[in-house]
C-alpha cells in the first residue's frame, strides 16, 4: 500500500457558526429527505444505537439516581460558574499548565494559532472537538499556513470529503463503506483497498501514525475538567485521543466554559452516565485524565495550554430556562431517539450541534434573530423522547417551547409594522381570539366545515389555500368532522347511544 | 490578568444574577443516591471483571502466582513478541528469557520511534473495575508513562485479584490520592482500541494496541 502526502484543503460548507445566512431547517430537510441512501444509513444507525443504549441503561439499577446527581452537579456548577472557573485556572496553573480565556471564536483561534506558530509547527494533530468545529479552527489555521489533521476516523473521513459532521458521535454516519473506500483510494492514494471496515481502519492507522509521531502540537477538546484538581479528561474509542494528548510535546485543549465540574469525585457520576448514553457501552475503550504538564516526569506534553471559550455561552447562562442547555455532556442520546433527526439527519440543522440538543443550543449560542437558527426550535414534534434519555435531564421540550416564544416575541418587537402584520402572527392572534371565545369557536367550526369540502381528500387536508399553506407544508390536517365533540355532547342521552355512533366523534 | 478573563467572569456574574449572593456552591443540593460500593462476594466480583473484560474482545486468563511467568512467556511467544517494552518497577521474574528487553525509566527513556518499532509491552496496573471490565493505569509502579502502553501493537497486562474493585465510584475513590497528591496521569482501558465509525461495524484496533491480553493472578 502506498500513501502519498495529503494536505487537507477542502472547506466544509458554512453553518450557523460561520459568517452569513444559512438555510432554514425546512429548506435543508427537503434535500436530506430526498436522499434515500442517507435515510437508509441513518435509520440503521439510529435504531442500532437506540437498542443498544436501552440494554446498557437497563443494566443499571441506579440509573435514575445517577441522572439526578448529574443534573444537580451541573446545576451547582452553572450557578457558581465564576468560582469554578477561577478555581480551575488556579489548579491548572499550579500543575504547570497555562490557562487562556477566549471571549469568542476569533480570540480562541488566534490564541491557538499563536501557540502553534511559537513552536514553528506547520502541522498539528487534532482529536475530535466540537468546540474547534464551532470556532472554525481548521480554516483559521489553514489561513495561517498550518495544516490541521483530524485523527478520529470519522472526522478524517469527512475532512477528506470536505463535508461536515452529521452526528455528534459518529460524524460520518451518512457515508457507507464503498463511499469511504473510494474516498481513501482517491485522497490517501491507497491502492488495492477493500471496502471491509478493518481494512479501511488500517489505512487510517498507517496514514495517521506518522503524523502522531512527528507532530509538535496536539489539539484536543475536553469532555470535563475538574476545578478542584485541574484534571482534564478526553473520552474516546480509537486511541487517537491518547496519541494527541500524550505524544506531541505541546498540547492545547479548547473547552467551553460550561465543561468544568467541581471535584474529582464527580467523575464517578459522569463517567457512568456518558459511555452508556453515548456509545451504549459500559465503558468506552479509552479515557485519558491528565493534570497540567509533564513537569519533568517525562510522561506526556511538556507544555499544556487550556483555552476557556465563551462564544455565546454566557448568553445561554443568562436565560434561567435556557441555562440547563449547558448541562449537555455531548452524548448524542437525544439524536438517536429523535423521530425528526432519524429522518433528516444532522446536516439539515446547519450547525455543529445537530438534533434536539442542537435545536436548543444553536439559536441560543448564536443569538435569536437569524432565520436559519431561528427555524431549529420548530424542528420537533415535542414528543419528549429526548428528555427521557438525557443523562443530565435537560428538559429539551420545555426549552424548545420557551425559545419558540422568544422567537415570536423577537419578530413582533424587532419586525416593526411588518413584524406585526406577518401572516403567521396575524393568523395566530386571530386563532387566539377565536379559541378564547365559545361563540366564535363554534362559529368557526361551522364555517370550516362548510368551507373545507373542496380541500379534503380521503379524510385528510394536504394543502390549505393562500397564506394558510405554510401550515400544511410539513403536515396534514384532519378536516372538521361531520359531528364535532360539542355536537355529540349536546345530543348525548337524547335517544342516540351514549357512546356516540360516529367513528370520528372526538375532534 | 487578561481583559478577556475579566470580561468573561463579568459576563458570568451578570448572567447568574438570579443566584442569591449568599448562596454557596455546596448549598446547591446534590443527592448522591447511586451505588458507591459493591457488596457482592469477592470471588464473584473478580469473575465479573474477567467476563466483562473478555466481552470487549480482550484475551483474558485466570491463573495462580506460580503459573504467571510461564503464562507471560507463552503469551509473548504466541504473539511473536521479540522486542518487549518493560516499564520501571516491573518484577524481574515476569520478564522471560529470550526476548529483547527495551527498558524504559527515568533518565533512560525510549524514544517514540523505539516504542513504535517494538512488538509489545508488559505491564501491571493500578486497578481493575468489575462493573465495566476496565483496566486502570496511573503511571505508577510496573506501568510507566503513557506512551509505553500506546505505541506498541500488543499490550499484556497483569492484574492481581486484590486490585479489582466492584463499581466505578470505588475506582475514583482509590485513584484520588494519585491524582490530587501526585498529579499523575490516569488512563482507563476497556478492551483494545476500537471504532464503530464505518456503518457502526465495530473494528478492533485503530490507533492504540490492537491486541490487549489480560492475566488475572489470584
Amino acid at each position: 500500500m502506498t500513501i502519498i502526502r495529503h494536505q487537507p484543503e477542502k472547506q466544509a460548507p458554512p453553518d450557523a457558526f460561520s459568517k452569513g445566512r444559512t438555510p432554514t431547517f425546512e429548506e435543508s430537510a427537503k434535500e436530506s429527505l430526498a436522499n434515500s441512501q442517507l435515510r437508509r444509513n441513518l435509520g440503521k444507525a439510529t435504531q442500532t444505537i437506540r437498542r443498544k443504549r436501552a440494554v446498557a441503561v437497563a443494566e443499571m439499577p441506579d440509573w435514575e439516581e445517577l441522572r439526578e446527581a448529574g443534573r444537580a452537579l451541573k446545576s451547582r456548577t452553572l450557578r457558581h460558574l465564576d468560582d469554578y472557573l477561577v478555581q480551575l485556572e488556579e489548579s491548572v496553573t499550579r500543575a504547570g499548565g497555562q490557562v487562556h480565556w477566549a471571549r469568542d471564536a476569533e480570540e480562541a483561534n488566534r490564541i491557538i494559532g499563536g501557540i502553534a506558530k511559537s513552536h514553528d509547527a506547520k502541522e498539528v494533530v487534532k482529536v475530535k472537538s466540537i468546540a474547534t468545529d464551532e470556532t472554525k479552527l481548521n480554516e483559521y489555521l489553514e489561513g495561517e499556513g498550518i495544516a490541521a489533521y483530524e485523527t478520529d476516523l470519522a472526522e478524517l473521513i469527512i475532512q477528506l470529503a470536505g463535508e461536515t459532521s452529521s452526528h455528534i458521535l459518529v460524524p460520518a454516519i451518512h457515508k457507507n463503506r464503498s463511499e469511504i473506500r473510494e474516498l481513501f483510494m482517491r485522497e490517501l492514494g491507497v491502492e488495492d483497498l477493500s471496502d471491509e471496515p478493518p481494512d479501511l481502519a488500517n489505512a487510517a492507522r498507517l496514514y495517521l501514525r506518522k503524523k502522531f509521531l512527528s507532530a509538535k502540537v496536539g489539539i484536543s477538546g475536553a469532555n470535563f475538567a475538574v476545578a478542584e484538581t485541574g484534571t482534564v479528561c478526553v473520552v474516546e474509542s480509537e486511541g487517537n485521543g491518547r496519541m494527541c494528548t500524550t505524544l506531541p510535546p505541546v498540547l492545547v485543549t479548547l473547552m467551553g466554559i460550561e465543561k468544568v465540574i467541581p471535584a474529582w469525585q464527580d467523575y464517578e457520576v459522569f463517567m457512568q452516565l456518558l459511555p452508556r448514553s453515548s456509545t451504549a457501552e459500559r465503558m468506552n475503550p479509552y479515557t485519558s485524565f491528565w493534570t497540567g504538564s509533564s513537569q519533568g516526569s517525562g510522561d506526556g506534553p511538556e507544555e499544556f495550554h487550556l483555552v476557556l471559550l465563551d462564544n455565546g455561552r454566557t448568553d445561554v447562562l443568562a436565560d434561567e430556562i435556557g441555562r440547563q442547555s449547558l448541562n449537555c455532556i455531548r452524548c448524542s442520546a437525544c439524536l438517536n431517539v429523535c423521530p425528526v433527526y432519524e429522518r433528516t439527519g444532522g446536516h439539515a440543522y446547519n450547525s455543529v450541534y445537530p438534533g434536539p440538543i442542537g435545536a436548543i443550543l444553536t439559536p441560543q449560542l448564536v443569538g435569536i434573530g437569524q432565520s436559519g437558527p431561528d427555524s431549529l426550535p420548530y424542528a420537533s414534534s415535542l414528543c419528549g423522547a429526548c428528555y427521557e434519555v438525557c443523562p443530565v435531564k435537560i428538559n429539551i421540550p420545555q426549552v424548545l417551547i420557551h425559545l419558540r416564544g422568544k422567537i415570536v416575541r423577537h419578530k413582533q418587537d424587532e419586525g416593526g409594522l411588518m413584524g406585526k402584520l406577518d401572516p403567521e402572527n396575524v393568523a395566530m392572534q386571530a386563532m387566539g381570539r377565536i379559541f378564547s371565545n365559545r361563540k366564535l369557536y363554534e362559529g368557526a367550526q361551522k364555517a370550516a366545515h362548510i368551507g373545507q369540502w373542496p380541500l379534503a381528500k380521503n379524510g385528510t387536508i394536504h394543502r390549505l389555500p393562500g397564506k394558510l399553506a405554510g401550515w400544511t407544508e410539513a403536515r396534514d390536517l384532519k378536516p372538521v368532522p361531520e359531528q364535532t365533540f360539542r355536537d355529540w355532547w349536546k345530543t348525548r342521552g337524547k335517544g342516540s347511544p351514549s357512546n356516540g355512533s360516529s367513528g370520528d366523534g372526538a375532534s | 490578568m487578561s481583559a478577556a478573563r475579566e470580561e468573561i467572569l463579568r459576563r458570568v456574574r451578570r448572567s447568574t444574577r438570579d443566584v442569591p449572593g449568599a448562596e454557596h456552591p455546596d448549598d446547591v443540593p446534590v443527592e448522591r443516591g447511586y451505588r458507591k460500593t459493591d457488596d457482592t462476594p469477592r470471588p464473584e466480583i473478580v469473575e465479573r471483571f474477567a467476563e466483562r473484560t473478555a466481552e470487549y474482545k480482550a484475551k483474558v486468563s485466570r491463573l495462580s502466582e506460580a503459573d504467571l511467568p510461564g503464562a507471560i512467556r507463552d503469551a509473548l511467544e504466541a504473539c511473536g513478541v521479540k522486542g518487549l517494552v518493560v516499564p520501571p518497577g516491573l518484577p524481574e521474574a515476569w520478564v522471560p528469557d529470550g526476548v529483547k528487553v527495551l527498558r524504559d525509566g527515568p533518565g533512560a527513556q525510549l524514544t517514540n520511534d523505539e516504542l513504535d518499532r517494538s512488538d509489545g509491552v508488559l505491564t501491571g496496573c493500578a486497578l481493575g473495575i468489575a462493573q465495566t471490565g476496565t483496566i486502570v493505569l496511573d503511571a505508577g509502579e510496573a506501568q510507566g508513562r503513557r506512551a509505553l502502553t500506546l505505541l506498541p501493537d500488543y499490550h499484556l497486562c497483569v492484574v492481581r485479584e486484590e486490585q479489582v474493585v466492584g463499581l466505578v465510584p470505588e475506582a475514583f475513590a482509590v485513584l484520588r490520592d494519585t491524582v490530587v497528591g501526585e498529579r499523575r496521569a490516569v488512563t482507563f482501558i476497556s478492551g483494545p482500541s476500537a471504532t464503530s465509525d464505518i456503518e457502526l461495524n465495530r473494528v478492533e484496533g485503530v490507533h492504540g494496541p490492537r491486541t490487549l491480553e489480560v492475566l488475572i493472578v489470584g
